[in-house]
């Protein structure tokens, strides 16, 4: 090349200065698991179908979210969202309302149609589901996704088991539940109704079942000792919401007594209300120490359900009760005072808990039944090879989430035995913690608030309490996740590298490092708005 | 007017980039085809704000003028760090000055494409435009006298002055743009008023308004989309247009390498550096206080400022830089408006 006067050397690029040489520290692109995530108890990638959510493809976002809870309708409906109270966004402004879109996504999906991908594998293994509640149901979709011809026998007329005879219809419409149960059908899995299984190895043996998922639930309502004349009318709280299922629905009178202070007790007061009655929920304890969640109790005190707290029923007679105050003892124990009063009632309704029907397990070898519930292992099966066991019938929460959950997870073991194998859950990734992420690059945006049915017709109607968010909302709702711990694309790292050492991929591939060229100043990291890049020592 | 839905975008425009808003209204810096203009490889510190704000300001340019752009550039660390003869990390066309006489040179490359154009040799893909681009110490001092002729005259002309506010190249002297209170190689943290003197202070910004040039804008590297859109904006006009970036300098500051957004963006929070536009002598529009916070807040994570914060805390000093950026606050409108 012919040079000026006075150049000697051929102009060059810095490129061929390697700075990346400099580096003591590496910047690493990871995953982590978000706090939602971690708390689902079905085991949902809530910031995963939130990413699609996203961008309005609400079908994709909910065949992700189906992937681990094929009852988004259902969950949109009475899971108690435990995932809100673990959000990061709850420390900006309030958490995502992750239940109400996953409501929307769930009803979006019946509206539009869609159904699950048919099933294109089969191992030739046999698998015995009982109880078609949703745990039962749970294990019947994934072991049916994963190859295996699933029987469900459920003695009851309907699918969906406590769900359809305890949760009432003005919280859970019996269109949707059906909807959901029907698409888990579709998928050919076969369904016995009105069939109940008496003994689970004769069963087994005479429907050549290689495996068995025992989701029986707990449909005995607790009693407790009331000394009562003889026309007093005591009924349990499982048997009046369950003949609302019916035909025949339950006489119970104008001033019910609800004797509790659990969520089913708050379920048939609020139906009793609907009947027309006047309930009072008597509780022996007082509003925070309620195992009734508070925002239901909310519900039904504006519903005009009326409560006395510290008090206990000391008898109940013809057309009364007579009831004792308690105070709290210092270690919040309710103990008598011996001062009492008594309250007109035509009916007391005892919503204190339910037991486990274990019938179906007499006899079977290697069973442990402790406290009336079947312990199993923590691949979910009991004692005895072969018979798994999830839901209520178990020791953990009684809810429907915790039941999905345990229908998953026994549906992976289950697949894993019948191949001899073992099931190794993936290693969890470690949890996007608030600390790691960098608020500032977020919208301000509140929560958006679901809809309220008008409180005549809650007082008088079944109709569903809660609405759900239109598109707008629900758009603007997902778009309020933080993403915590998982690469949203947002380009900060590409952008904010002083020296280009980032390297974008193109939508949807995420970034790589150009190690060549980045001094590792750190940079990227701090301005990751969602804690996806952590800073690694170089080693030397 | 029909009603339009409400959209909200998640990040909005705080971020880079963000997937949900459609290309074109996307960042310069977050497309895969951005020029790059100061490429891998400069010899700048880890973390350095200058090589940040120049990348984010040229390659803003270089859209804004369909890549038609010619660049002057001072003595300093950008200059420096980016070519060490006969390597050079940019990728357009660029000249090196003197320390002082940037504007100068640039005014002079702007009159010879005035020239070519007269006679029928202007560019074949639309106006060749000119910027020049120098630190504090060229634009504020030695270079201030022919920046101000080169107002003077509206020659058409960008100047962009990334301000790290003290000479770094040649080890951290106090520049009349370094802060009061300050420490610098110059200023040392001794005697009885510690650190840079409370002086008059020299804001270049508000004696280019003086000139009545028709655009003139502060910016920082904390706020990408703001800085992108003066640039653009900057290139609309004809004439002498001043652009001031905020570009802290993790050396001279001594903050950590990871911190030089987070430095930027607490200078503009707490209202001591005043992010704003103006247009013929008169701001237009000023780019509000999201979150406000305390002077200390900004000078505490920098070594620079750590006597102020010793044993016994200098609290006269601190409350008089912090009335400082109080009168910036209502001088330019900053007040928090309750969120974006
Ligand atoms: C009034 C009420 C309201 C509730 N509200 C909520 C709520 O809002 N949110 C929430 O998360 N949880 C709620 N729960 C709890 C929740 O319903 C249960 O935790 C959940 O349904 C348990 O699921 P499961 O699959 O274990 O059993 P279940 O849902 O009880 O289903 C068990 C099924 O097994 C069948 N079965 C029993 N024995 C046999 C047998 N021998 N052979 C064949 N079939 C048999 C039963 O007919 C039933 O269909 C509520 C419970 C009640 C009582
Ligand atoms: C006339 C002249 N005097 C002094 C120098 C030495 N010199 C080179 S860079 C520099 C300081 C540059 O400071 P600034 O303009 O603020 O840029 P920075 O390095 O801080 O980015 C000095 C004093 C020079 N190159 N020319
Ligand atoms: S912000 Fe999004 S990812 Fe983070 S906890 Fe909330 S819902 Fe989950
Ligand atoms: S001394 Fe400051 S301005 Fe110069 S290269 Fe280092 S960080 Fe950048
Ligand atoms: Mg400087």
């Amino acid at each position: 090349m012919e040079k000026p006067f006075a150049i000697t050397l051929n102009p060059g690029s810095s490129l061929a200065n390697h700075t990346g040489s400099w580096r003591t520290e590496r910047p690493v692109y990871v995953d982590r698991l978000p706090p939602c995530n971690q708390q689902c108890p079905a085991g949902e990638d809530i910031q995963g179908w939130l990413f699609h959510a996203e961008s309005g493809d609400y079908e994709t976002a909910w065949r992700h979210l189906t992937r681990d809870n094929p009852f988004p309708a259902i969950m949109g409906r009475v899971c108690y969202h435990t995932c809100e109270g673990a959000c990061n966004r709850g420390k900006i402004d309030s958490p995502v309302g992750i239940n109400s879109v996953e409501r929307f996504l769930g009803d979006e999906a019946l509206k539009q149609g869609w159904t699950f991908a048919p099933v294109s594998v089969n191992s030739g293994k046999r698998v015995l589901v009982v109880g078609a509640g949703p745990s039962g149901m749970s294990a019947a979709y994934h072991l049916r996704r994963l190859g295996h011809h699933v029987t469900v026998q459920d003695a009851g007329p309907f699918l969906g088991g406590m769900m359809r005879f305890g949760i009432p219809k003005y919280r859970l419409p019996r269109d949707v539940l059906e909807a959901e149960m029907q698409r888990i059908v579709a998928l050919g899995v076969e369904v016995k109704l009105n069939s109940r299984v008496d003994n689970i190895l004769e069963s087994m043996k005479t429907g050549k079942f290689d495996a068995a998922f025992l989701a029986v639930g707990a449909h005995i309502g607790k009693r407790a000792y009331i000394p009562a004349g003889d026309t007093a009318r005591i009924v349990d709280a499982i048997s009046v919401l369950r003949s609302m299922e019916g035909e025949e629905k339950p006489m119970l009178g104008r001033r019910v007594i609800v004797y509790g202070g659990g969520n089913t007790a708050i379920d048939v007061a609020r139906t009793a209300k609907r009947m027309g009655a006047d309930p009072i929920i008597v509780y022996r304890r007082n509003r925070e120490k309620a195992p009734a969640h508070d925002f239901e109790i909310e519900e039904a005190l504006q519903e005009g359900v009326m409560v006395k707290w510290l008090s206990t029923i000391k008898q109940a007679g013809e057309s009364s009760i007579t009831i004792e105050k308690m105070v709290l003892d210092d270690k919040g124990f309710p103990q008598p005072t011996g001062e009492f009063e008594t309250m007109e009632a035509d009916s007391v309704v005892l919503a204190l808990g339910q037991d486990v029907d274990l019938g179906l397990l007499d006899g079977v070898p290697g069973l442990e039944v402790a406290d009336g519930v079947v312990k199993v292992a923590p691949n979910m099966m009991t004692g005895h090879p072969g018979i798994f066991a999830g839901g209520d019938m178990v020791p953990a929460e009684r809810n429907v989430t915790v039941a999905i959950g345990h229908g998953k997870k026994a549906a992976r073991h289950i697949d894993a035995w019948l191949r001899s194998a073992t099931h190794e859950a993936p290693k969890k990734h470690e949890v996007a913690t608030f600390e790691r992420l960098n608020t500032w690059y977020y919208s301000d945006a509140p929560k958006t608030v679901q809809p309220m049915l008008d409180i005549i017709r809650r007082q008088s109607t079944f109709d569903e309490v809660q609405g759900g968010l239109d598109e707008t909302n629900a758009l603007f709702e997902a778009r309020r996740c933080l993403s915590c711990g998982n690469c949203f694309e947002c380009d900060n790292c590409y952008g904010v590298c002083p020296d280009n050492a980032v390297i974008k991929l193109g939508a949807g591939k995420r970034f790589e490092f150009n190690y060549d060229y980045c001094k590792g100043c750190g940079i990227c990291a701090a301005e990751c708005p969602c804690g996806a890049i952590v800073m690694e020592p170089e080693k030397l | 007017m029909s009603m339009q839905p409400v959209k909200f975008y998640q990040t909005g425009t705080f971020t880079v980039g963000n997937r949900l808003l459609a290309p074109e209204d996307r960042s310069v810096q977050s497309n895969m085809e951005r020029t790059n203009s100061l490429n891998s490889g400069h010899r700048a510190c880890q973390g350095c704000g200058e090589a940040l704000g120049a990348r984010y300001a040229i390659d803003a340019a270089m859209k804004a003028t369909n890549r038609q752009l010619i660049a002057a550039n001072a003595t300093g660390c950008l200059e420096v760090f980016s070519t060490p003869y006969p390597e050079s990390s940019w990728q357009i066309p660029w000249i090196h000055s003197l320390f002082g006489n940037t504007a100068a040179v640039a005014t002079g490359i702007a009159a010879a494409i005035k020239v070519k154009k007269g006679k029928g040799q202007g560019g074949q893909h639309g106006d060749i435009r000119v910027v020049a681009q120098g630190g504090d110490g060229g634009t504020t001092d030695i270079g201030f006298g022919c920046l101000s002729g080169m107002f003077e005259r509206n020659d058409d002309v960008l100047y962009i002055c990334y301000d790290n506010e003290a000479y770094m190249n040649t080890g951290v002297q106090r520049s009349s743009a370094t802060p009061p209170a300050a420490r610098t190689a110059t200023t040392m943290p001794v005697g009885e008023h510690p650190g840079n003197n409370f002086g008059q202070g020299k804001f270049v910004p508000a004696i280019a308004m003086a000139h009545g040039i028709p655009y003139v804008a502060t910016a920082t590297v904390a706020d990408l989309r703001d800085l992108e859109h003066k640039v653009t904006k900057a290139m609309s006009f004809r004439g002498a247009r001043y652009l001031h970036i905020l570009v802290p300098c993790p050396l001279g500051w001594g903050t950590a390498s990871h911190d030089t957004i987070r430095m930027a963006r607490l200078a503009k929070e707490t209202g001591l550096f005043p992010v704003f536009e103006a247009e013929y002598g008169e701001v237009v529009s000023s780019l509000p206080i999201r979150h406000r916070l305390p002077v200390e807040e900004y000078l505490r994570p920098q070594k620079r400022f750590a006597h102020l914060f010793g044993k016994t805390p200098a609290v006269a000093t601190i409350a008089r830089i912090q009335s400082m950026a109080d009168k910036n606050i209502r001088k330019y409108g900053l007040r928090f408006t309750g969120g974006a």
